[in-house]
Parts: C-alpha cells; structure tokens; sequence
C-alpha cells in the first residue's frame, strides 16, 4: 500500500505505525458530567465499518508526523491523506 | 447414518453408491425457536450443543455463503490451551478437554492429533514468564513443561539455537496441544446439529433485525424474513458490520490475518513451533505441507487478503529459527479477518437488547475455542446465564476495566 504523504510524497505503508480510527482525534471532556461514560466510548468502542474509514497513520520510520488517511476497508483504495494537525486545527483543537 | 469402520468396508463393497448428504439443505421456515447468524465453526457448535446438551428444538443456522467459507477454513487449525489468565484458561482448557472427546461425540473424523505445541524462549526474562505462565497452566488443570535447549534440539535438530540475535534458551511445552483438520470441525458439526433436527440454511445473508418492544423478534434475510424467539451472533470478522444493522458499537476492530503453505515435505515437523522472539508459528499438515504464520497485517481491513511486507516478515521469523525451510517453495497463501477485539479476549454475552446475543472478539486464536465456545454460547442461549467457564468474557468488562489482556497490550488491536 502506498500512502501519498501531504508533505513527502508517496510513501510505502511499511514505514507507518497504524493507530486506528480517527477519531481518538476527538478526546472527550474529563470535566463532563459524562466523562466516564464518553472515555469508555473514546477508549473502546468502534464503527469499525467495511468501506470508508478515516485513520490515524504515525509516519515512525520518515518525518514522525501523524497523518489522518481515508482509506477503503475493503478495497484498500486511499481517497484522501491529511496531515492530522490539520484535522485537529480545522476542529478547533491545539489553537 | 452412523459412520463407522464396518460402514466404510460395506460401502467399499458395494460401489460407494450408499453414501448420503451429511446434512440436508432445508429452505428457511417462517419460525424458529432459536436462530443463530454465522455459520462458521461457533455457529455450527452453538446449534450442535443447544440440540444435543440443552434439549433445544426448532434451530436454525443462517450463513450467508456457504459453512466452512470463513475462518473456520482459513485457519491454521492449532489448538492449545496455554493462556495465562484466570478469565481465559479454564475455558480454552475446557475446549481443549471437549476437542479430545470430540470425534466420538460427532461420530466425525476431525484428524484431531496431539502433536503437541512448543513456545521457545530467547531470554532469560522470558524464561520466567513462560514458567510463570506453565503453573497457571498447571494450576488449571491442564498440562504443561518446561524444556530445555538439549531436550527440544532432540525433538527439532535443525532448529537455530545459536543464532546471535535470538539464540533457543528453551521452551514452553504443551504436549496435549496439536492440530485438526479444520473443516471437518465445520462439516462434522454441521452434520451431528442437522441429524438432531437443526435447519442449516446457506446463501442466506442476515441483513437487518426486526424489533418489537425493545425485544428482537426476527431478522431480515436475502431469503425473507424469519422471525425467531432468540437469535445468537457468531460471525467472527464480519461482527461490527452485522451489529451496526441494529446500532451497536462493538469494542473491535476487524483485521486481516494470512496464512501460508508450503509444498509437500517429507515428514519433518513432528509438532507446533512457535517462534519466542518475532511472530511466526509453524506446523505440518498431515498431507506434508509446511503450515505458518505470523502478524496481522496491521490496519483495518475486510478484504480477505493481505500484502507482501507481512509476507516477509514472517519468512524472516521463519528463516531466523529454522534457515533449511528457506529451500522449500510456498505453495498457496490467503488471509482471513479477524474479529480483533479491544483486549485480544472474546466476548460470549447478552446484549442491551432482549433475545439479542452475542459470540465474537475472538481475534485469531477462536479456532481451538470453538467446542468450549459454542458450548458456552449454547448455556447462554438456553439458560440465560453464562457458563462458568465464560463469566468474564462479558461486554461490560471494558467499562469496569476487567479486561483480560494476555499480552499487556492495552486498547490496541492490531497488537495482540
Ligand atoms: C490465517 C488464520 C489463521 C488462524 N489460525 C488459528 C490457529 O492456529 N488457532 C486458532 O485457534 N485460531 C486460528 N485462527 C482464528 C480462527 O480461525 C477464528 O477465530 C474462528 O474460526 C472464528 O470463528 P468461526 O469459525 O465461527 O468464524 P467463521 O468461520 O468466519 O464464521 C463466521 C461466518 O459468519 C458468516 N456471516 C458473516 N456475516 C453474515 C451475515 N450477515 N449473515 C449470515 N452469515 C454471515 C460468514 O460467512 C462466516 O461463514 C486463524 C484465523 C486465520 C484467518
């Protein structure tokens, strides 16, 4: 699988540490009321869908950057990589 | 009919032209009492024992292609029970126990051979671990030993143990561990659940459930609508997507693992060889063909395949300890998913639903659970309380924080 890299260009997935859906981006309150409850859902429970998936990707072995990559569970067709900075910012995250 | 010795020479005698279908192909009824979704090794169990040990009538299996087309068949088929946890080891070694009886209670010849496992060692820290693990083995009834590198170079000569990097300090024996012949677990199963009256229905694909009431009462299928008083899930890979239909979240991940095959080789494993240092495992099928494998290929994924940097590393593993299978040639090679869970354990549970249950989270090591499993799930479905070998596998466990986490690993799937 090749994984085209916002800032390196294509790379080979071997050099990316795989961490799962993307979004342990959303970190939940620990100040809420349902904080409990929201980690035990951030923490453990998934979509896990077959299809489209966004993903987190650690790019260990190049420039260690985590990239946010929407790929097919199934087909493993890459549709979009973003660095995961970016997400994070657009969301209003890490101002 | 009974399969027997005596049969096998009759039939022999009179042109093979007696032989009937092991089990029937039955078109769905409107209703059943118990319906379970997946027709893989669990499922065909689940209905075996819910018909032969809980007294339970009006079964139906639904797959959605055809028994035996998933992991079931796509496994390497090794069975042990050297888990080191209290939540696990009673139960594998419970299924351990069922699988020795096996072929007389399904009249079914499963191959089952205790060859015996082997986990080698490479440290000292890792020395303790493993007899660590043989007592816990040990306090659990099942059996356990502890082996040296002179005694495990007498069983396996050409092992490597002097390799720099990772030299065999030794290794953690099971000696009732071994192989079986993974279909005929679906097929043998399949053949004893249809002879007590259960409906083996193929190319029926569950796609939705009916509820009433907060209760499930049916599910849709691509052959109609059936409507059911319990329905069981046991379909492995493809739990989150079937749980999704009725808006659940499962503490899972699906994953693809492969497996690969040699070309035939005089006899030369005579047991299970598992690689202490990197991921690789190794036996010999009984037709002489090298079985191994190794890691998961590490992302999410539903296509039953897998890519070529896994395929190296586990030659790599393989070449580490035992360089002369560097000469054999791989012969065939595929990958199957795996319903990974968040702690590497299983889940056998009732959902938040009414008459809804669930069978999965049994990441790549659910085929040696596979008697203990459907027996488990057939107490569940019958009873409504799990069996005491299977109280801690419950979804709640991740909420408590009683996860049963063999390797330490934490809520990281593709790590254990
Ligand atoms: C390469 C590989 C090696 C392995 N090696 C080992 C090993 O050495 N030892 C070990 O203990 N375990 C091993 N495993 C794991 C083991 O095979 C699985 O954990 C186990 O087989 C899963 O249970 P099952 O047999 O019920 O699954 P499956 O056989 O996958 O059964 C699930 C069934 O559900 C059906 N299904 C899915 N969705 C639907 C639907 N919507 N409607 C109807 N039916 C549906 C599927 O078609 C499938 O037939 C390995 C797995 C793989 C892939």
């Amino acid at each position: 699988m090749i994984i085209n890299h916002p800032l390196l260009g294509p790379r080979d997935s071997a050099e990316f540490t795989y961490m799962g859906d993307a979004k342990l981006i959303d970190r939940p309150d620990w100040q809420s009321d349902t904080a409990a409850r929201d980690f035990y859902e951030y923490g453990y429970l998934r979509d896990n869908p077959a299809g489209w998936h966004n993903e987190l990707w650690f790019h260990e072995q190049g420039d260690r950057s985590w990239l946010v990559v929407t790929r097919n569970t199934v087909t493993h067709e890459i549709s979009k990589v973003e660095l995961a900075r970016d997400v994070a910012r657009a969301r209003g995250r890490s101002k | 009919m009974r399969y027997s010795g005596f049969q096998v020479i009759k039939q022999a005698l009179t042109g093979h032209k007696g032989w009937t279908p092991a089990w029937r192909d039955p078109d769905p009824q409107p209703h059943y009492d118990i319906v379970i979704i997946g027709g893989g090794g669990h499922g065909l169990a689940t209905a075996y024992y819910l018909a032969k040990e809980f007294g339970q009538k009006r079964i139906a299996v639904l797959e959605k292609g055809w028994i035996g087309g998933g992991n079931v068949g796509r496994n390497t088929t090794i069975i042990r029970s050297n888990y080191l946890l209290d939540g696990n080891e009673p139960f594998y070694e419970f299924s351990l126990k069922l699988w020795e009886g096996l072929e007389q209670d399904f009249n079914y010849n499963a191959m089952i051979s205790q060859r015996g496992i082997l986990n080698l060692i490479h440290s000292d820290a890792q020395r303790d671990a493993f007899i660590r693990r043989g007592n816990a083995m040990i306090l659990n009834g099942a059996d356990a030993e502890m082996l040296t590198t002179e005694q495990i170079k007498a069983r396996y000569p050409y092992l490597n143990t002097n390799d720099a990097r990772f030299p065999i300090k030794g290794g953690l024996a099971q000696h009732r561990g071994g192989t079986v012949r993974h279909d005929a677990v679906a097929w043998g199963y399949a053949r004893g659940a249809d002879s007590r009256g259960v409906d083996i229905i193929q190319n029926c694909e569950v796609t939705g459930f009916k509820q009433e009431n907060g209760r499930v009462v049916g599910v849709e299928t691509s052959r109609g609508y059936i409507g059911a008083g319990k329905v069981g899930c046991a379909v492995a890979g493809s739990s989150s997507r079937l749980m999704s239909k009725i808006d659940m979240q499962l503490p899972m991940e699906s994953h693809v693992l492969q497996a690969f095959v040699s070309e035939g080789l005089k006899p030369v494993m005579p047991g299970v060889v598992t690689f202490g240092a990197g991921h690789f495992y190794c036996s010999q099928s009984d037709k002489g063909g090298l079985v191994f494998g190794g890691d998961l290929d590490g992302y999410n994924s539903y296509a039953q395949r897998g890519n070529l940097p896994v395929v190296e590393d586990v030659c790599e593993g393989g070449m580490a300890i035992f360089p002369a299978f560097g000469r054999a040639r791989l012969l065939r090679m595929w990958g199957g998913i795996m319903d990974m869970s968040m702690d590497g354990s299983p889940i056998i549970d009732r959902t938040h639903i009414d008459g809804l249950y669930f069978n999965g989270g049994w990441c790549y090591g659910g085929f040696k659970a596979t008697p203990a499993s459907g027996f488990c799930f057939a107490h569940l479905l019958a009873r409504d309380e799990p069996h005491p070998t299977a109280t801690a596998y419950r979804f709640n466990r991740f909420e408590t924080g009683h996860m049963i986490d063999e390797k330490g690993m934490g809520n990281q799937p593709n790590l254990h």
